[in-house]
């Protein structure tokens, strides 16, 4: 027990580390929302190594706190959103134990995005802004596969000694 | 407890691809209308309707929610934003139908339209 909230502490920071070198990185496309994802690494990472209520505690509170420190509050509901989503159709294929997480992880990036505009469009009163689907569901597409692959080595050295 | 990339994720992986670009072409097939006009929603109620053919510079919003657009050679962007995050004044100029440039904490939504005022093109009984 003692151990399980030394490493809840550690990802916590880590993914807060993630979150502020992410602002720091900005991405000229011209398109809101395309972000590269870094604190979902974290997240992933708790997902296999601890489980889903772990990883559920470590999403909701990156995202309250990052949102406080380096973005607005409003984003809060955005990235919140995002985030659950991506948790839950993330546990759910886990839970299938048919795919590997590099899968896994494209399919929360894409579901991450999808979230982040479901709530905008309700938000803004506006359903145009659905006119960002295609676009936004190519970029979880692609940072959901590099953060499956990242996650997947790191799960690959160090998810045992975590797990016990 | 973690599988190795098989067989199954590369069938996983398909599909999402091909949705993907099913969807892609589903919303921007045949997208290429230049729109004439541009028209501005603020938090769901319109609030005006521009012509993109003349240069002009709009402000929108009072106090401290004020976004400025500007029409320059036929498109349209957001010159600047009071909002804290600047990511509509960053997002490109925009003249296709449909297209939209929105600034999520003024809730301001700037949205190309063609000609026509009437979106309806007939109601079929």
């Amino acid at each position: 027990m003692k151990k399980k909230t030394a490493y809840l502490g550690i990802m916590l920071a880590l993914a807060l580390i993630c979150s502020y070198v992410e602002a720091l990185i900005p991405i000229p496309l011209g398109i809101p929302g395309i972000k590269l994802g870094l604190a979902n690494i974290v997240i992933v990472f708790a997902l296999y190594s601890m489980g889903i209520k772990e990883a559920l505690l470590l999403s909701v509170m990156r995202v309250t706190i990052s949102g406080f420190m380096f973005g607005n509050v409003v984003a809060i509901a955005y990235s919140l959103t995002g985030g659950l989503l991506s948790l839950l159709v993330m546990y759910l294929l886990k839970k299938t134990e048919k795919l590997s997480c590099i899968s896994i992880s494209i399919a929360g990036g894409i579901f991450h995005n999808i979230g982040q505009l479901i709530i905008a469009a309700v938000l803004v009163d506006n359903y145009y802004v659905l006119y960002y689907v295609p676009v936004l569901m190519i970029a979880g597409f692609i940072t959901g596969a590099c953060i499956g692959i990242v996650a997947q080595e790191v799960l690959i050295r160090i998810g045992k000694q975590i797990r016990e | 407890m973690y599988r190795r990339f098989g067989r199954n994720d590369v069938i996983f992986i398909g599909c999402l691809l091909l949705f993907c670009i099913g969807v892609c072409v589903a919303v921007y097939k045949g997208n290429t209308v230049i729109g004439s006009y541009i028209t501005v929603t603020v938090d769901g109620k319109e609030y005006g309707t521009y012509s993109l053919s003349e240069e002009q510079t709009i402000t929108i919003g009072e106090g401290e929610h004020i976004n400025t657009i500007t029409i320059k050679d036929g498109k349209a962007y957001m010159a600047s934003a009071s909002c804290p995050d600047q990511l509509c004044v960053n997002q490109m100029a925009i003249n296709y139908d449909k297209q939209s440039i929105i600034c999520l904490p003024n809730k301001v939504v700037v949205t190309v339209t063609s000609g026509n005022e009437n979106d309806v093109d007939m109601i079929i009984r």
